[in-house]
């Protein structure tokens, strides 16, 4: 959290107000009732969400969100390595969600790892007689291709829960014959407003299928952490893990960026969970807490700034000798950073960023900016709750436009009004900006890049943002406004 | 906890025979909940004098998501401290009851409607377990006993063996058991001996037999049970009775249910069905 409140020249909570009241002008009265909460001008010195958010999107708006099944298959499941995951239902869900999150995975395909697609492929006869007796058949056949597998999680596409199948009963009867973890997420895509339910699903289901079951086989030590909601992408857990490491904590698991199961099932051995993801893993925070009495805290690994408030923060969660370990890293990586930022900064300083993504990166990424000498004028998510808006407010600058699940309409709107040098947002909107002549990164993936996680994850952003910014190719185009 | 869950063919008389007996168990001071999961949601206009609840699925499509609705505004409490549920759902033709079913129970689960305070929760379900949906009651962590009402009528038979091969597929990977035959009697010929063989055939017992008495549809008429509207009156007597057998019932098996052959071959014993004679099928008139 920021100690000062920033201001950026030209914004004021009344010329938002009035870019907002535009954008609405164009919708007819419903509408327009209904978007109207979920866009405001930031208050930073409240602290307080000052948007409406986890309401069904409104029909007739171009929505950026995904769905339950989404939430658990490309979020929260999915990332796990050692496991086989089953798209259960018909095979276009588990198609377009193979592997374009760039979850990356260590080990040997088939072998140490299954990033692969798995489907039972719905048919007709399946939707009209049920799919209890395929998905058998199908564990079976995984279970022996894939003999080294550790566990199978089966996801559930919308037939399967309007059908009504049981695939908690066929789970637990395979999982016996088997002898394997099999764990059954009723995740149907049309459970929920967005993704986040399937978040939430699926924090349940590892709370009732897997914490808990295994031990770790190293004695324990007073430095054992586990790393909660970092999904590696673009390989950002090989940045942040070692980090950890490097401070003198044991990273006993991580969730579940390019996670094992039986760690994972081993985390209510360990002493603190760190957590970068809040939204979607903030669930098994609690109750690991509740139940184990594990505390949790939140940490920010986006550009040095936030790096070394949260190493400190974390520091301070224990001895003197994790504290100094802290204080030689941060020593050691400063002049490192300070040559990244001499290097960028000149080139970046001053320019304007939108942001519109997930679950952290519309307030955890805005550190990084800043870093870089760049202002974000405007920030939102697709699927956050309330208390995530809580924790963007001040890490924005005051009167900076919020917009909660914003249409394409209204974040083209803010964006012509406010005329960023850069919008970091997913792939449908990618081609919408850079066509207005707008330089763009596709944030859900690193847009092919990464990490950008830790002390090596900043030059790799820094290095990204000014190739997007400053590229020659803008020289070329020109932008209709 | 005892989770129970009412089968039985459409317009057998599952949901006024549930609702009596309810009102039985609740008169013997127990803590009941009832689930009504049928679109049509009559499963506790007795216990609440109400011509309709809100049904969650009502809710859910007013709200928009099922996320927004409150334990409260869905559970109605009526006569003897009865707490009432429907799951609700589309008109006939559109839509997926079953899906209904399925959402209204997980709500009720999530948002702690099953409290450790109720003795019973009784599930009164849409005649026909046409799909998924409709056996949600009886998945795992469910009822785990299951009554089915019939009468002596053919059809009415018919659906209580077809509904025990239902169980049967459920019990032998679960703890779902047949617990007994209800027959709300219908005074056809010979139907207390033949509800009570076609028990016995399935492995099972008919817990009791519910004469036919119009006291029933002069209640229904006020939107109350027997037990409520006339508390002295022997039919009143006989649901209480039957509260009281299933309070005590210890009989849950697995059911054995009958080939259709079999089936066919104790209606004729009992002279419900004559006898197909094989010699006339597909003549024409005009040639016999």
């Amino acid at each position: 959290m920021s100690d000062k409140i920033r201001k950026i020249e030209g914004i004021t909570k009344e010329s938002t107000q009035a870019m907002i009241d535009d954008a609405l002008a164009a919708y007819p009265d419903k509408a327009k009732k209904k978007r109207a909460p979920h866009l405001a001008p930031n208050d930073a010195a409240s602290g307080c969400a000052s948007v409406k958010s986890n309401k069904k999107t409104v029909p007739g708006v171009m929505s950026a969100r995904g769905c339950a099944y989404a939430g658990a298959k490309g979020v929260v499941w999915g990332p796990i390595r050692d496991m086989v995951h089953v798209s259960h239902g018909p095979v276009g869900c588990g198609w377009y969600s193979w592997g374009t999150r760039r979850n990356l995975m260590t080990g040997i395909n088939g072998v140490t790892q299954f990033g692969m697609q798995f489907t039972s492929d719905f048919q007709e006869k399946d939707i009209v007689y049920g799919g209890d007796k395929k998905l058998k058949v199908l564990l079976e056949e995984a279970k022996g291709l894939f003999p080294l597998a550790k566990g199978i999680s089966v996801l559930s596409e919308c037939p399967v829960g309007l059908i009504g199948d049981d695939i908690n009963s066929v789970a637990k009867q395979s999982s016996k014959d088997l002898d394997i973890p099999i764990i059954p997420c009723n995740c149907e895509g049309f459970r929920g407003v967005s993704q986040s339910l399937g978040h939430h699903i699926s924090n349940d289901t590892i709370r009732d299928y897997i914490i808990g079951t295994r031990e770790f086989a190293e004695p324990e030590s007073p430095y054992d952490i586990a790393l909660i909601g970092d999904y590696n992408i673009g390989g950002d857990v090989w940045s942040a893990k070692p980090l950890l490491e490097e401070i003198g904590l044991n990273v006993k698991a991580v969730w579940t960026g390019d996670g094992e199961l039986e760690k994972i099932a081993a985390t209510h051995k360990v002493k603190l969970n760190l957590i970068h993801c809040y939204r979607s893993m903030n669930y098994m925070c609690k109750v690991m807490e509740e139940k184990y009495g594990i505390p949790w805290h939140e940490f920010n690994f986006f550009g040095p700034t936030k790096i070394k408030e949260s190493l400190r923060a974390i520091g301070a969660l224990f001895d003197q000798t994790i504290q100094d370990k802290v204080e030689a890293v941060i020593a050691k990586y400063d002049p490192i950073m300070q040559a990244i930022i001499d290097e960028y900064k000149p080139r970046l300083d001053g320019k304007k960023v939108m942001l519109l993504v997930g679950g952290l990166r519309p307030r955890h990424t805005i550190g990084a900016y800043e870093d870089l000498g760049m202002d974000c004028v405007g920030s939102g998510y697709e699927f956050a709750h309330n208390d995530d808006y809580d924790r963007t407010a001040p890490e924005m600058p005051d009167a900076t436009v919020v917009y909660d699940d914003p249409s394409e309409y209204e974040f083209e709107k803010f964006a012509h009004t406010l005329k960023p040098d850069l919008i970091g947002s997913g792939i449908k909107e990618k081609y919408v900006f850079q066509k207005l002549g707008i330089p763009f990164r596709q944030m859900h993936s690193w847009d092919y890049s990464g990490p950008y996680h830790g002390y090596n994850g900043f030059e790799t952003f820094a290095r990204d943002v000014d190739m997007a910014i400053n590229s020659p190719t803008w020289k070329l185009v020109k932008a209709p406004f | 906890m005892r989770q129970i869950a009412i089968y039985g063919k459409g317009g057998i008389g599952k949901s006024t025979t549930t609702q009596n007996t309810v009102a039985g168990l609740a008169y013997l001071g127990k803590k009941i909940m009832i689930v009504g999961c049928d679109p049509k949601a009559d499963s506790t206009r007795l216990i609440l004098h109400a011509k309709a609840q809100n049904t969650v699925m009502d809710l859910v499509r007013e709200r928009g998501t099922v996320e927004d609705l409150e334990l409260e505004e869905v559970m109605k409490v009526g006569y003897g401290d009865v707490k009432c549920v429907e799951s609700g759902g589309p008109e006939p033709g559109v839509g997926c009851a079953g899906r209904g079913v399925i959402t209204a129970i997980n709500f009720l689960e999530e948002n702690g409607a099953y409290t450790p305070d109720l003795d019973f929760v009784f599930y009164d379900v849409l005649g026909d377990v046409v799909c998924g949906g409709f056996a949600m009651p009886i998945r795992e962590g469910k009822a785990e006993e299951i009554y089915i009402v019939c009468s002596g009528e053919m059809m009415a038979m018919y659906a209580a063996n077809n509904i025990a091969k239902g169980i049967l597929k459920y019990a032998t990977s679960g703890k779902v058991r047949l617990a007994g035959l209800i027959c709300n009697a219908r005074k056809t010929d010979m139907e207390f001996e033949l509800v009570s063989a076609l028990a016995a055939k399935l492995g099972t017992q008919m817990i009791h037999f519910v004469p036919r008495d119009n006291q029933v549809q002069r209640a229904e008429m006020r939107r109350m049970t027997v037990i409520e509207y006339s508390p002295e009156h022997p039919q009143a007597q006989e649901y209480r009775t039957l509260a009281e057998k299933i309070l005590n019932n210890k009989m849950l098996v697995i059911p054995t249910p009958l080939e259709m052959e079999e089936l066919e071959d104790l209606l004729m014993e009992f002279g419900v069905m004559e006898a197909e004679d094989e010699s006339v099928v597909g003549v024409i008139e005009a040639a016999a």
